[in-house]
Parts: structure tokens; C-alpha cells; sequence
């Protein structure tokens, strides 16, 4: 099909005819870690599995996702970028890289696209606690968003992990907003993406 | 090799009828102003006429003086909230009384006189998209100006009771409006029979032009221009008349009368065959609406486990076109509002297809879609999260 008929770029639409590295649940998969993402009741849900060496160099990858074909696309570029990589380059993956390789995406898309890393870093933090090490990258790229208090996207991302559904509560955890309050706008919009992509419960 | 292509999204727009389409292009060089007083105009104002007589028999009303062209469905409905504000405002009566699932454009005036300081309430529905009639029974009193409920539904095709829902507003001396943009064409439309005040039409939804629609208001019904200008359409809709617009729609109308009843159940058959075909090759699905009392041409499916954006665009790349309630394909976190007011659930609203048919729709066209769905269904599944027993 004509590219310029289609909604999204032709790499796209390669990756969505025919998604690389996606779970064949015939085939018995044997992976060290696996992460867990998303909501189905949102529309979107992603779950990645790796295999990893001693050298923490990842092997193998499948995923499997309730998504769009946005998602579906985004997450078989981003498991193509994973193999061979070490696992500190690929919690570093940023959603953006994946989103220019796929040759863009329209903007309302980029939240489909974001499920994949996501899912990706937390089956390396399942791997890291796994081998005794866990929360070591947590902090790394990651972008300050309180500054009075030093908290970052990272901080509210955990929170969120940990159970934080609003406001009150992302303060309770982590203080953000507290001081000179100038943060919350940013704080609130960050909130309310990760509660999308952790779930309501 | 010709690729092949299925449209099964009538209930978003349909193809104009050649018929129309002919009538349309041979006018294309009448351009006199219909309200001009030489003869070019006073032609051109017989043949809006002649138009608004055919669309006043699709409506079901004996007085063509009753009916106002508009841009379409959307400006109908809205210039019946729009009466409302001004009446509202002058004290009295202020209750507005509409339902869960009616399409965006109602839904967002309501909320619009809300705002204003309105009572609203958005009606709910039984698991079959039916209006709950006791609570209709209950809502509905002596402060209501207007009661508003479509006739039948765009999503999920259910039809709505309407003579009962309007004998409920009459006997509290409220105002009655329904949207028979999906009904119009496909089952019979009689705003007179019913005894509604307002009922809206839409001309893209019965093989005429997009940007045309008409508003049945009944006489001594009260109505407030939208638009305000000129003197066209008695001061009801002002702006110089759309003339090759309302012609085709003139002519969509007639022909939409033509064997309504035949052309109906010949769709009726197909789609049935395609819920039946459905239903059997493709385990877990969840047929939506009601079993009866539906618009012959609309079958809605939920497919747990399968997201629906990503099953329209495998369908898409097969040639068959289809929409979806998933969040997803319309750019919002919510999925259709119409499926969760029927209660089905964010998952399964989530992955729900709409199949709509039509005129062109033929045998091949459901064996086609039959045979290409269930492989899109069982590979969207294989890599979900979601287990489907
Ligand atoms: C039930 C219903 N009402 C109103 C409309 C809007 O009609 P139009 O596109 O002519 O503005 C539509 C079509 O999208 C519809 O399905
Ligand atoms: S920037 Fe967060 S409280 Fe000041």
C-alpha cells in the first residue's frame, strides 16, 4: 500500500505487518526477567521478557502487548534495538529514539510508543533485584522536575509504581511541590501519564 | 491484481447515489441566489421546494413548510439547544433530559446548557443501548423544557422507543426533539405519527451530499436561528441557499423511500449472516446492541483481548473498512462512551469493531470479510497480554 495513504510512516507499517521478537506462546520462551506495564481497561497494555547473559548483555527478547498498532510497531523497533545491548544502554533507551527510528509518529501516538521502554526498564529492574541489585539505574537520565527539592520524573515514576494515585499521595512519598510549589503543573502532568501506564489499582 | 475493497462504514458516511450524483452535476451550472425575485432565482427556489417536499415524506410529516435545510445533523441538533438557551433564559421551565449515547453533538450542547447553569441529565441505558424507561419516567416533569433521545443509535444501532418517550414528555407538557440522522432511510421516520417538536436529518447518511441536513420543527414549536442573517428558511437559518446540496438531498430522500422496506431486509440478511459468521469462527466475541429491536444494516462486536485500532488497521490493510470505540483510534484516553452507558466494560469497549452496511454491500463482500477476520482476531490474541479462554 502507498505510504502517503496510510496514517502512520512505512516502517511503521512494516513493523506492524510483521512485528519482530513478538511472544509466540507455542514456542516456550525461556527468559531471566520480565516486566509488566499498562492497563488493559486503558486500552493499552505491554509485557516484555529477556534473556540475559552473566555480562548482563541481553541475549534475547520477546514481548507481547494489548495495543494499538502504534504499540505494536514501536515495541518491535524497540526490542530489534534491545538485543546485544548491554542493560544500562537499554534502561537508557529514550521513547524518542524508537519514535525517530520508526520514522516518527503523530503526536496523540506518542503515549502508545511510551509503553515499550517502560516495560523494558521494568523488567531490568526485575533482572537487577533479581541479581541483588536492585533500584542501581533508577536514577540515570533521569530529568529533574522539582527543583527546590531534587525530585525527578524518575522519583514520581516510582511513586506511581509504589501506589501513588494523586496528588496528596505523590506528596506524601516524595515531598515534590512542597516548597515553592512552582513544579506542579509538570508534576501533575507526569502523574497523571505514569497513573495511566501503571494502572488505576 | 485489482485490490479489493469492503467499505462497512455507512453509519460514518455514505457514497452519494449515481442517480444524485447525476442530478447534482447537471445543476452544477445553476448558480441563481433562490431568494433572488427574477425568474432565474424564483427556479431556483421552486426546485428547493420541490426538494423540501421529498425530504418533509422522509421525515413523516404532511406540511413541507415545517422542515429548515441546514449544514447537517450536527447544526439541526444544535440549533434545537441553541432554542432552548433562549427560552431557558426567559424563566420557566430549564430541565433538559437526554441520553447517555446520543451522538457528540448532542452530548456536547447538553454539557454546553449545563455549563450555562442548566439541569442535565443523560438518561441511562438497559445492556442493549435501550433507555431506561423508568427512569425516564422519573426524570422527566414539570420543570422539563425538552426531552431529547435519538432514534436509533450510530454505534451500536439500537432504536429507541420514541412514541413512548415522547407521550412521557407530552403528558408533562415538555418539548420533544429526536435525531433520526441513522434512522432516516434505513427503518420508517414519522415525525407526525410520533407527535415529536423537533426531529433532525442528516443527507450524507442516505447517499445524498455531506454539509446538507434538515430540522423538522413542528408549527407553533419554538425555534431560534443559529445562525442569523437574511430571511431565508422564514428567518429560522439564515445564508443564501445551498441549492445543488439541497437538490441531491431532495432526490436521496425520494429514493430512500423507494422500497425501503425490500432494500432493509436485503441488508438485514447479510448482516445477520455476518454476526452469525462471526459468532462461529471466532471464539469469545460479544455481539453489542439490541437483538431485535437494531438497524438492519449494523452489527457491533467486542473481541476481548484484541485491541480495536490495531484490528481496524489489520482490516484496513485487507481493504475492509470498518470504525471502532477504542480509545485509541480516536485520539482520546476514553473509549466510546455509547459501549460503557450499556455497561460493557473499558476492556471490551476497547476492542470493539463496527460493521455498517449498505447498498453496495454484497454477498461477497460478508464471505470476503468472514474469511479475512478470524486470522486478524487469533494473531492480535496470540501476542496480547490478555489471556482469551
Ligand atoms: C446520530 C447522528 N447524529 C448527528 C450526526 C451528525 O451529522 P452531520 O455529519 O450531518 O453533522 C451523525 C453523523 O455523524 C450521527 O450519526
Ligand atoms: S520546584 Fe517543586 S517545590 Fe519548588
Amino acid at each position: 500500500m502507498d505510504a502517503m495513504q496510510w496514517l502512520y510512516s512505512d516502517i511503521v507499517l512494516d513493523h506492524f505487518k510483521n512485528p519482530r521478537n513478538v511472544f509466540d506462546p507455542d514456542e516456550q520462551f525461556a527468559y531471566d526477567a520480565e516486566g509488566t506495564v499498562g492497563n488493559v481497561k486503558c486500552g493499552d497494555q505491554m509485557m516484555f521478557m529477556l534473556r540475559i547473559g552473566d555480562d548482563d548483555v541481553i541475549r534475547d527478547v520477546r514481548w507481547r502487548t494489548y495495543g494499538c498498532a502504534s504499540a505494536i510497531a514501536s515495541t518491535s523497533m524497540l526490542s530489534e534495538v534491545t538485543k546485544g545491548l548491554h542493560i544500562r544502554e537499554a534502561y537508557n533507551l529514550k521513547p524518542e529514539d524508537i519514535a525517530t527510528r520508526l520514522g516518527g509518529l503523530p503526536d496523540n501516538k506518542i503515549h502508545c510508543s511510551v509503553l515499550g521502554d517502560k516495560a523494558l526498564r521494568a523488567a531490568i529492574d526485575a533482572w537487577l533485584e533479581k541479581t541483588g541489585r536492585a533500584g542501581l539505574y533508577r536514577n540515570e537520565g533521569a530529568t529533574v522536575i522539582c527543583t527546590c527539592l531534587n525530585i525527578t520524573d524518575r522519583d514520581i515514576e516510582t511513586a506511581v509504581r509504589e501506589g501513588a494515585r494523586n496528588w496528596e499521595q505523590l506528596q506524601e512519598r516524595t515531598k515534590i511541590g512542597t516548597v515553592c510549589g512552582g513544579c506542579k503543573v509538570k508534576g501533575e502532568a507526569l502523574l497523571h501519564e505514569y497513573v495511566h501506564i501503571f494502572g488505576e489499582e | 491484481m485489482e485490490r479489493r475493497i469492503v467499505y462497512m462504514d455507512y453509519n460514518a458516511t455514505t457514497p452519494l447515489h449515481p442517480l444524485v450524483r447525476d442530478a447534482m452535476a447537471a445543476d452544477l451550472g445553476v448558480f441563481a441566489n433562490a431568494s433572488s425575485m427574477h425568474e432565474a432565482g424564483r427556479a431556483a427556489k421552486a426546485r428547493v421546494d420541490a426538494a423540501r417536499a421529498e425530504v418533509a415524506k422522509l421525515a413523516g410529516v404532511p406540511n413541507p413548510d415545517e422542515l429548515v435545510f441546514t449544514s447537517g445533523g450536527s447544526e439541526s441538533n444544535n440549533t434545537v439547544f441553541a432554542t432552548m438557551f433562549h427560552l431557558g433564559r426567559k424563566g420557566g421551565r430549564r430541565k433538559i433530559v437526554t441520553t447517555a449515547i446520543e451522538h457528540p453533538c448532542v452530548i456536547n450542547a447538553a454539557s454546553w446548557l449545563r455549563d450555562e447553569g442548566f439541569p442535565v441529565v443523560f438518561l441511562p441505558v438497559d445492556a442493549s443501548g435501550r433507555v431506561d424507561m423508568e427512569a425516564a419516567e422519573r426524570e422527566i416533569d414539570g420543570d422539563t423544557l425538552l426531552v431529547s433521545v435519538m432514534s436509533a443509535n450510530n454505534e451500536i444501532g439500537t432504536v429507541e422507543d420514541i412514541p413512548a418517550l415522547c407521550r412521557m414528555a407530552k403528558a408533562k407538557g415538555a418539548l420533544f426533539h429526536t435525531d433520526a440522522t441513522q434512522s432516516a432511510g434505513k427503518v420508517p421516520v414519522e415525525a407526525a405519527a410520533w407527535g415529536v417538536d423537533y426531529l433532525t436529518l442528516s443527507a450524507h447518511k442516505i447517499y445524498g451530499p455531506k454539509g446538507v441536513g434538515a430540522l423538522y420543527v413542528r408549527k407553533g414549536a419554538p425555534i431560534e436561528p443559529l445562525i442569523r442573517g437574511g430571511h431565508q428558511e422564514h428567518g429560522h437559518r439564515a445564508g443564501t441557499y445551498n441549492n445543488i446540496g439541497i437538490l441531491g438531498f431532495g432526490l436521496a430522500a425520494r429514493l430512500a423511500l423507494e422500497d425501503l422496506e425490500g432494500r432493509a431486509a436485503r441488508i438485514r440478511v447479510m448482516r445477520n449472516r455476518l454476526r452469525d459468521g462471526i459468532v462461529e469462527r471466532v471464539p469469545d466475541v460479544r455481539v453489542n446492541g439490541h437483538a431485535t429491536e437494531v438497524l438492519p444494516n449494523t452489527l457491533n462486536v467486542s473481541f476481548p483481548g484484541a485491541e480495536g485500532e490495531a484490528i481496524l488497521l489489520y482490516l484496513d490493510l485487507e481493504g475492509v473498512q470498518v470504525s471502532t470505540g477504542s480509545a485509541c483510534a480516536s485520539g482520546s484516553l476514553e473509549p466510546s462512551h455509547v459501549l460503557l452507558a450499556t455497561g460493557v466494560g473499558p476492556e471490551l469497549a476497547h476492542g470493539s469493531i463496527r460493521f455498517s452496511l449498505g447498498s453496495l454491500t454484497t454477498n461477497e463482500d460478508i464471505d470476503y470479510v468472514l474469511e479475512v477476520l478470524p486470522p486478524i482476531i487469533k494473531r492480535l490474541r496470540r501476542m496480547s497480554t490478555v489471556s482469551v479462554a
